[in-house]
């Protein structure tokens, strides 16, 4: 992560101008901790719960009297406890290279755990259709990878032709990292409360449907 | 009382795949040592998956102790514990942490699940392994941990399937001696084995099931017997170069020094010593050629092999 606030921050970023009144580097830098807590939330559910089906000791979970949905909020909390750890370190690192400043607390920590608990979510439920290790990479290579990189963490969506502004609009990403820029900076490119509004719905469906998985045996019984 | 475990038109057919068990009714007693037989693919380790909530039913109902799995899962699984026919800890966890954290699943807290996992750690001869990751283990290690990690929580019935399977035998002795001793102490268990000299050994009750019926459901000692007939070989001190033809039995030679015979319950085996007394022949050692229990296995198995 460092070497993205190097080589986008400082040598390319000090090439381009400012953007929404920031210097790029500060202006990228909420995208890119919000970045690292996608990434490793999604990778903690979806390593741990696949490894725990590939190597069945998926089944002391199943076999003991613990509720469906409590060993789901177990996967999820692993997850976002990752996530959050990570997003902290990663917004120390990024103190060394920009002028980190918190417009709103609780924008900002609303946005940071419930992009955690969706993406933990997200990652809960690759893991329960995984069938090899190879599947558990191919959701966030081709879909969190190019999701996360237009959802706007490196450009204004402004800067976008009207027909592609449009079209980011059905990225979930893009909610996500202006909600978490206006938390930080206080500048979003969408309204907030709409924001928070779909970050919330997005992990009210993935709960549901991940529990419904769980409540089925989907991948784990037969 | 409250059967251990109540079966009721227990059915489950697998996508793409056989029927595996067609509507079977079985109950268990509180207390009991049970023996579930049957030949590969029958729905031994079908039925116990759906028991333990591994494997989705298709229809009918299982009650643990008065508990329906569907309505009260929680506490019909609090009942439970089990040892399956496969390794199913994290191989990567140390062996006290596994017993632990078993412990934890079943609500108990740490401090007396960590007493729980010394006791049975030691009870089980796996004391010094404590610190290891499961997967140094042997095999017969493994099959411990599991056994150890199924009584952790102190469950009213522990489920064994094929627990001995790959076990020496003097490993495989001390545990039906732990297993009789925890049945006597009120653990009711339920055991699936290809041992039957294990089952007959150990269980009290029995059902045999096949291709996804229960064939044969009755107590150990009215199963053995019906048994009519039963073979036996005889070692001789000295080498037989004629075997004698006795009135009633019939003697076939195996070796040098040794000789079968087939012996049907009204007759007797006092009969057949006097016989062969007469004859001269001095008998050093005799043992059955068959496991009994075996023996009705087959013709069981064999009969229903044979009508459909």
């Amino acid at each position: 992560m460092a070497l993205y606030f190097i080589i986008f921050g400082k040598l390319i970023g000090s090439q381009i101008g400012d953007i929404e009144g920031f210097r790029y580097i500060d202006f990228i830098v909420p995208g890119l901790i919000l970045m690292s807590v996608i990434s490793n939330s999604y990778a903690n559910t979806v390593s741990s719960f696949y490894f725990s089906r590939w190597n069945k000791h998926i089944d002391e979970l199943l076999i003991a009297p613990i509720p469906n949905w409590l060993i789901l909020a177990g996967y999820v909390a692993g997850g976002v406890a990752r996530g959050v750890i990570v997003g902290i370190v990663v917004t120390i690192v990024a103190s060394f290279f920009s002028d980190l400043s918190i417009h709103s607390y609780g924008i900002t920590f609303l946005v940071f755990v419930l992009t955690s608990v969706l993406f933990s979510l997200a990652g809960f439920i690759n893991g329960v259709f995984a069938n090899s290790f190879d599947d558990i990479s191919i959701i966030p290579t081709f879909v969190l990878t190019p999701l996360t990189y237009l959802g706007g963490v490196f450009y204004s969506m402004s800067l976008l032709p009207e027909f592609w502004q449009t079209v980011s609009m059905a990225n979930p990403v893009l909610y996500m990292v202006n909600a978490f820029r206006y938390g930080l900076l206080g500048v979003s490119d969408i309204d907030l409360s709409s924001g928070i509004a779909i970050i919330l719905g997005f992990t009210l469906v993935l709960a549901l449907y991940a529990h419904s998985l769980m409540k089925r045996g989907v991948g784990v019984k037969s | 009382m409250i059967p251990a475990i109540k079966i009721q038109q227990l059915a489950k057919s697998y996508k793409k795949g056989p029927e595996a068990l067609k509507g079977i009714d079985l109950n268990v007693q509180s207390g009991d040592f049970f023996a579930l037989l049957g030949p590969n693919g029958a729905g031994k380790s079908t039925t116990i998956g759906i028991i333990s909530s591994l494997v989705n039913k298709s229809s009918g109902s299982v009650e643990i102790f008065g508990y329906d799995l569907d309505s009260d899962p929680e506490k019909a699984k609090a009942c439970i514990g089990l040892v399956p026919q496969e390794f199913n800890f994290n191989q990567f966890e140390p062996v006290i942490e596994i017993l632990i954290n078993q412990a934890g699943f079943y609500g108990m807290p740490r401090a007396k699940a960590t007493e729980r996992a010394e006791h049975y750690l030691k009870k089980l001869h796996l004391w010094d392994k404590r610190k290891s990751q499961a997967r140094e283990l042997s095999g017969g290690m493994k099959r411990r941990l599991m056994i150890a990690r199924a009584l952790v929580h102190d469950p009213k019935l522990l489920i064994l399937d094929e627990p001995t399977a790959g076990v020496d035998i003097e490993i495989r002795r001390s545990m039906w001696n732990y297993l009789k001793e925890i049945n006597q102490a009120g653990t009711t268990i339920i055991l699936t084995t290809h041992y039957l000299e294990e089952a007959e050994s150990l269980c009290r009750n029995i059902a045999i099931i096949d291709k996804g019926v229960i064939v044969e459901n009755t107590s150990m000692s009215a199963m053995l017997r019906r048994l009519n007939q039963e073979t036996f070989v005889f070692d001789t001190e000295e080498v037989i170069t004629d075997l004698p033809k006795l009135e009633d039995f019939e003697l076939t030679q195996l070796s040098d020094h040794s000789f079968e015979v087939s012996v049907a319950k009204e007759k007797g085996i006092n009969k057949l010593f006097e016989a062969l007394n007469q004859k001269g022949i001095c008998v050093l050692s005799m043992r059955n050629k068959q496991n009994r229990l075996e023996q009705l296995f087959i013709d069981l198995v064999g009969a229903q092999g044979g009508q459909s």
